[in-house]
This record gives C-alpha cells, sequence and structure tokens, in this order.
C-alpha cells in the first residue's frame, strides 16, 4: 500500500476546520480507535491555529506512515512567520503570548505519540506530530 | 451558514450545535447568547453539544465563557450530550472546564435547569406567607 499525503494552505479559521476534517479522515482511513482519531484531530486544531495565529498562515501536512506493520499518521505544520524565541517556554502549560489558554502546543504532544519542533526566530515555525494506531 | 440558531424554551434558551464550528462562530454564538439572554430575562442554557466530534483549547474557553457569563447575568448554562471520546481528550489536553455544569443529556440538563427555577419560586413564596415581600 502505498501512503499518502496531502496539503492543505492555512489562511483563513475555516481552513482550521478544513484541516481537523481531514486528518478525521486520514486517522479514521488508518484505522485508528475514535478515541485516537478524536486526539488527533484536536492536536490538528491547536497546531493549525497556531500556524494560523502565531505564523500568520502556513500549511498543514498531512501523512499516512507505516513501520513494519504499524500505521499511523503523521501531521507537519509549516509557516514561515516569527518564530518562538523560548521553544521550551512555550511548551509549558499555560504559557501565552496571546488571548489562549497557552495549552495549544503542550496539549497537542500530551495527544500525540511522537512530537517535534523547529523554530527560527524570523525564520519560521515547524511542527511534527505522529500518532500511530 | 454564519450563526449557530437559539431557541427559546420558556424560561430557558436552547442551543444545539450541530456544524463543526471555526472559531468566528463560536465567537458568534458566545455574544448571541449573552444578548439574547438579557433580552428573554432567561433563567438557563441548555448548550447540546452532542454533535460535536471535537472540542479543542479553543472551543473549550468559549464554552466556558459562555458559563461564566451568563451566570454573571444570573442565567445558569448546562452542557449536555459530550461524546465520551471528546471527555477523554479534553482532559488529556489539560483542559478541565471547570465551573460549567454538565449533564449526560438534554433530559437530564432540562431537569437540571427546572429544579433552579422550581427553588427560586419555592423561596419566592416563602417571604410572602410572612407578608415580607421585597420583589
Amino acid at each position: 500500500m502505498h501512503g499518502t499525503t496531502e496539503r492543505v494552505p492555512i489562511r483563513t479559521p475555516q481552513d482550521v476546520v478544513v484541516v481537523r476534517q481531514r486528518a478525521r479522515t486520514l486517522a479514521a482511513g488508518q484505522g485508528l480507535s475514535l478515541v485516537d482519531q478524536t486526539k488527533v484531530v484536536t492536536a490538528a486544531s491547536e497546531l493549525a491555529r497556531n500556524t494560523l495565529e502565531h505564523g500568520k498562515g502556513g500549511e498543514a501536512v498531512l501523512e499516512t506512515v507505516e513501520n513494519g506493520t504499524r500505521r499511523g499518521v503523521r501531521l507537519t505544520f509549516v509557516d514561515e512567520g516569527p518564530g518562538i524565541p523560548d521553544v521550551n517556554a512555550a511548551l509549558r502549560d499555560g504559557f501565552t503570548t496571546g488571548t489562549g489558554m497557552g495549552l495549544g502546543l503542550p496539549g497537542a504532544r500530551r495527544l500525540m505519540n511522537e512530537f517535534s519542533i523547529e523554530s527560527t526566530p524570523g525564520r519560521g515555525t515547524r511542527v511534527m506530530v505522529a500518532r500511530w494506531k | 451558514m454564519d450563526r449557530i440558531p437559539i431557541l427559546k424554551m420558556g424560561p430557558h434558551l436552547l442551543v444545539t450545535i450541530q456544524v463543526d464550528m471555526h472559531d468566528q462562530l463560536a465567537m458568534t454564538l458566545q455574544e448571541d447568547l449573552t444578548t439574547k439572554i438579557e433580552k428573554e430575562k432567561s433563567r438557563g442554557v441548555l448548550l447540546d453539544i452532542s454533535a460535536l466530534e471535537v472540542v479543542d483549547s479553543f472551543i473549550g474557553r468559549v464554552i466556558g465563557n459562555i458559563a461564566l457569563t451568563s451566570r454573571i447575568l444570573d442565567a445558569e448554562t448546562v452542557v449536555v450530550g459530550m461524546q465520551p471520546a471528546v471527555a477523554i481528550t479534553l482532559v488529556e489536553l489539560g483542559l478541565s472546564l471547570q465551573g460549567v455544569r454538565t449533564a449526560l443529556n438534554v433530559e437530564r440538563g432540562m431537569q437540571i435547569l427546572a429544579q433552579r427555577v422550581d427553588a427560586e419560586r419555592g423561596a419566592r413564596k416563602r417571604p410572602e406567607v410572612r407578608g415580607a415581600r421585597n420583589d
């Protein structure tokens, strides 16, 4: 079976909804349980909103992944926004620069099996998360 | 669709969210509800989220704000019908919806709101008996 890759631009709040819907379809197609699908979709929503609001827009790359007999989904959120000056602070619960509650990054990390973030001030941010069946 | 309908049911308001809300839609609902509580002098708000497949931190915050704002306007909000998968995810996300009254379904939610109205009616009657009305 070939993996699939889908790119979704994130420019408007409605695009965040589209990311959620595509992530749901992908996770369901990989056989993730309803609870795991919900975790994937919720993490996707948090990260897509970050891309829109803090990254000034960007895109989501949604992929199916396979490792031997394990199947899962990988979501990558890329923006060319101002970047995050202190990534460790941004990963702490309750850290917020805006109007949110500061649960976006740490919450998404808890909901997924894999999480990585790279951010360069002035260049942008890339967050990659994965969840396995 | 750019508005979620708010139905009046006697002294209460009923909102059934049936679409995947984008952020602005959630904000509009919060504003519309606040306006309607004041206009209708509502005593309770029943927020049915049984069709919501995702509650992320933003939607969770809006739900919390609706509950808080309605309380300040002397109306109680009961959130009903949260899907189990959504509840599990919310807790893991780190959102506890503290201070938000919840019930398993619409029926139980209505009972909670009706009890409040009944209790107030009872409380209002007592001073009358002693001839000490002050409303």
